[in-house]
C-alpha cells in the first residue's frame, strides 16, 4: 500500500502524468488552488459570454411569469397577510422571491445539464485529471454557476422594480447571502443527478420530474395556508419539498428578517446534495467508476 | 466637513428611523364587536380593548384630546368616554340613530347627523344638552366643520346632497348637488375648499367654500377593477393642502390625490372594505379602518406607503387619534 492517494481513487483511463502528479501529491500552495478556481470560474464565464442567449433565455422565464402569469392571477383586491408581508401585497410582489427561485433552479439545472454535454464532448476529462482533489473543483464549478445565477438574479430585480416590486433597499443586500446559499443547493442537486442523467437527451426527464414538480409544489406561486386549504397532501410534499424552504429564506431575507428553520433545512440539503454529488462523481464510488468499462 | 456631513446623515437617518417618539393613541369603532380598540401611536400595537354601546360607529376626540365620543348608533345615543383611562363618562342626546359626529375647533359644540330622522342634532358641549335639531336632507351622513367653526356641512345620502349650514343662525345657508350617496364632507385646513365623497357615484367633489360652487370633481380608476367597486367614503387632506386621501371602500385602496390639481398620483393597497381615515397627530401617518378584513392599515404620509397592517375588533368602522400619551392605566 502506498502512503500517497490510492491508486483505486483514479479513473482506470487517468493519463499516466496525471496519475503521477497525484501520487505525488503532498499538498499545493494556494496559488495552485487559485489557479484552478481562476480556470473554472472564466471558463465558465467564457460560456457565458458566448451564450448571451442563455442570460438572455433565463431571464425572459420568470419576467414571462411576472408580466403574464402574475397578471392572470393578479388578485387586484390583494393577496392576504402573510409573513413576513406587514401589510396587503400584490400578487407580483408575492411572486418574485419564487421566481428568483425559479433562476435559481433552472440555472442549477443548466450547470447539471453542461456537465453531462462536458462529458459528452470529453472536456469533463481535462477538468478532473487536474490534481487538485474532486471536491474541489466540483465546488468550484458550483460557485461559477452560482455567480452567473445571482447576476441574473439582480438583473431580474431591476427589472421588477420598475413592474412596482418594491422592496426595502436593504432587503437587496439582505437578500445575497440567501440568494448564494440557495444556489448553491440548488446547484449541487443539479450536480448530484448530472451524475444520473446519462445522455443529454434525458434532461427533458430531469425538465418533468425535477424543475417542475419542485417548483410547482412549493410556496413560489401559492401561500402555503391555501395550498393546505386545497389539499393538506399536496401542503405536506411542499412542506418537504427543499426548493419551498429556499424560495421562503429568500422571500424574509428580502423583507429584512431571518427565517431560521428555512436557512437550516437550506444549509442542511446543500451539505447533503454537495456531499452526494462528490461522492458520484468520486472514481472508485460513483457513477465514473460504473461508467468506466463501458465508458470511451 | 467630512466628519460634519457624516454627523448630520447619522443623525438624518437617526431621526427618520426611530424618530422621537411622539405619543398618541389610536381609536377604531368595532361596528361589529360593540367595542373600541386602542393602539399605541409609536408601537401601532393593540394596547387596550373596552365595551361601548351597541354598534359604534362615528367616533371623535375632543380638542383638549381628553374626551372621545362614540356614536353608538342602535343605543340611539351618543357615549364620552375618558381617553386616558377609557371610563364611561355619560351619554350625550344625539337622537335616534347617530351615524357620524363632528366637534367644533373650539370644542363647545358637537354636530351630530340622525340618519334615520333626516336631522342635524346640535350639542352644547358645555351643558352637555341638546340645542336644537336641523332638517335636513334624506338620510344624513358625512359631517364636515370649517376650521373656524363657522359653517357645518352635512350630506344626506338619499338627496345626493351637501347642506352648508350657519353656526349663528343654525339655517342652512346653502345646498349643493353632488353625485350620488354622499358619504363624506371634509375641510381643507385654509378652509377654502370642501371635499365631498359620493359612495354610488364613485367621485369627489371638490367645493369651493365661498361661492358654493363644485370647482372640481375627481374620478378614479384602478385598472382591473370594475368601476362599482370603487366607493369613496373617508376623505382626510393634509394640513398643508398639498395631498387628499380618499378611502375607495370594496377597492380596497386609498386613492392619493393632488391638493392642488386634482388628479389622483397613487391608489395604496390596504385591508378590505376600507371605510374611514385619520392623521395622526404630526400628520406623518394615515390610519385607515378595514371593516372586512378586521384590521386597520398604517400608510407613510411622506412616501405614500403601507407600512403594515394591525387586527383589531369587529367590522371596524370609525378611527380617531388623541394627542395622550399612550400609558395604559
Amino acid at each position: 500500500m502506498s502512503a500517497t492517494l490510492p491508486s483505486r481513487d483514479l479513473p482506470r483511463d487517468t493519463p499516466a502524468g496525471a496519475r503521477q502528479a497525484a501520487e505525488e501529491r503532498p499538498g499545493f500552495p494556494l496559488v495552485a488552488w487559485m489557479i484552478c478556481l481562476k480556470g473554472i470560474v472564466w471558463r465558465e464565464a467564457l460560456r457565458f459570454l458566448h451564450q448571451r442567449e442563455r442570460f438572455v433565455s433565463a431571464l425572459v422565464r420568470p419576467l414571462l411569469w411576472l408580466f403574464i402569469f402574475a397578471a392572470g392571477f393578479r388578485q387586484v383586491l390583494g393577496v392576504s397577510i402573510v409573513a413576513p408581508y406587514k401589510t396587503y401585497i400584490l400578487y407580483e410582489v408575492y411572486i418574485t422571491p419564487g421566481l428568483v427561485g425559479m433562476i435559481l433552479l433552472f440555472n442549477g439545472m443548466q450547470s447539471s445539464l453542461s456537465m453531462v454535454y462536458d462529458r459528452e464532448t470529453g472536456s469533463m476529462k481535462t477538468l478532473l485529471v487536474s490534481p487538485l482533489p474532486r471536491w474541489f473543483l466540483l465546488s468550484s464549478k458550483l460557485a461559477a454557476g452560482v455567480a452567473v445565477g445571482v447576476l441574473q438574479t439582480y438583473v431580474f430585480f431591476a427589472i421588477a422594480w420598475f413592474w412596482d416590486v418594491r422592496p426595502p433597499w436593504t432587503g437587496y443586500l439582505f437578500v445575497a447571502p440567501a440568494v448564494i446559499l440557495s444556489g448553491f443547493m440548488l446547484g449541487s442537486l443539479g450536480m448530484l443527478l448530472s451524475s444520473l442523467v446519462k445522455q443529454l437527451e434525458n434532461f427533458a426527464g430531469v425538465m418533468n420530474f425535477v424543475i417542475f414538480p419542485m417548483y410547482f409544489a412549493s410556496s413560489a406561486l401559492y401561500p402555503l395556508w391555501r395550498v393546505q386549504e386545497a389539499s393538506p397532501l399536496l401542503y405536506r410534499l411542499c412542506q418537504l419539498n427543499p426548493f419551498t424552504h429556499a424560495v421562503e429564506l429568500m422571500r424574509f431575507a428580502l423583507y429584512g428578517q431571518m427565517n431560521w428553520p428555512a436557512l437550516g433545512i437550506v444549509l442542511g440539503c446543500t451539505t447533503v446534495f454537495l456531499g452526494l454529488a462528490i461522492l458520484a462523481y468520486d472514481p472508485g464510488r460513483g457513477i465514473m467508476a460504473r461508467r468506466a468499462p463501458g465508458a470511451g | 466637513m467630512r466628519n460634519w456631513t457624516l454627523g448630520a446623515l447619522v443623525a438624518a437617518l437617526g431621526l427618520s428611523a426611530a424618530g422621537p417618539a411622539h405619543a398618541y393613541k389610536i381609536f377604531v369603532s368595532n361596528e361589529r364587536g360593540n367595542d373600541i380598540t386602542v393602539l399605541d401611536g409609536t408601537s401601532f400595537q393593540v394596547i387596550d380593548t373596552f365595551a361601548v354601546g351597541q354598534r359604534p360607529r362615528g367616533i371623535a376626540v375632543s380638542p383638549d384630546g381628553a374626551k372621545l365620543f362614540v356614536c353608538a348608533s342602535d343605543d340611539d345615543t351618543i357615549q364620552v368616554y375618558s381617553t386616558a383611562d377609557y371610563k364611561f363618562l355619560g351619554t350625550l342626546p344625539s337622537g335616534p340613530d347617530p351615524e357620524l359626529l363632528v366637534v367644533s375647533p373650539d370644542g363647545t359644540r358637537l354636530y351630530a347627523a340622525n340618519e334615520d330622522d333626516n336631522l342635524v342634532t346640535v350639542i352644547d358641549l358645555t351643558t352637555g344638552a341638546r340645542v336644537v335639531e336641523i332638517p335636513v336632507g334624506v338620510e344624513p351622513e358625512g359631517m364636515g366643520i370649517s376650521p373656524d367653526g363657522q359653517t357645518i356641512v352635512n350630506t344626506s345620502e338619499t338627496t345626493n346632497m351637501a347642506h352648508f349650514i350657519d353656526r349663528d343662525s343654525q339655517q342652512i345657508v346653502a345646498n349643493v348637488l353632488v353625485d350620488s350617496r354622499p358619504r363624506f364632507a371634509q375641510y381643507k385646513a385654509d378652509g377654502s375648499e370642501v371635499w365631498v365623497s359620493a359612495e354610488i357615484g364613485g367621485t369627489v367633489a371638490v367645493i369651493d367654500a365661498a361661492s358654493k360652487a363644485i370647482k372640481h370633481t375627481v374620478s378614479f380608476e384602478v385598472p382591473g377593477l370594475r368601476s362599482e367597486s370603487i366607493q369613496p367614503v373617508g376623505v382626510r387632506i393634509t394640513d398643508d393642502g398639498s395631498k387628499a386621501y380618499v378611502a375607495l371602500g370594496p377597492a380596497n385602496r386609498v386613492a392619493v390625490v393632488d391638493g392642488k390639481t386634482y388628479e389622483v398620483l397613487d391608489y395604496l393597497l390596504v385591508g378590505q372594505r376600507v371605510w374611514q381615515l385619520a392623521f395622526s397627530p404630526d400628520g406623518k401617518h394615515l390610519f385607515t379602518t378595514n371593516g372586512i378584513s378586521n384590521d386597520i392599515s398604517v400608510i407613510d404620509v411622506e412616501n405614500d406607503e403601507v407600512t403594515q397592517s394591525v387586527q383589531v375588533g369587529q367590522q371596524p368602522w370609525g378611527v380617531a387619534v388623541a394627542d395622550v400619551p399612550a400609558t395604559t392605566n
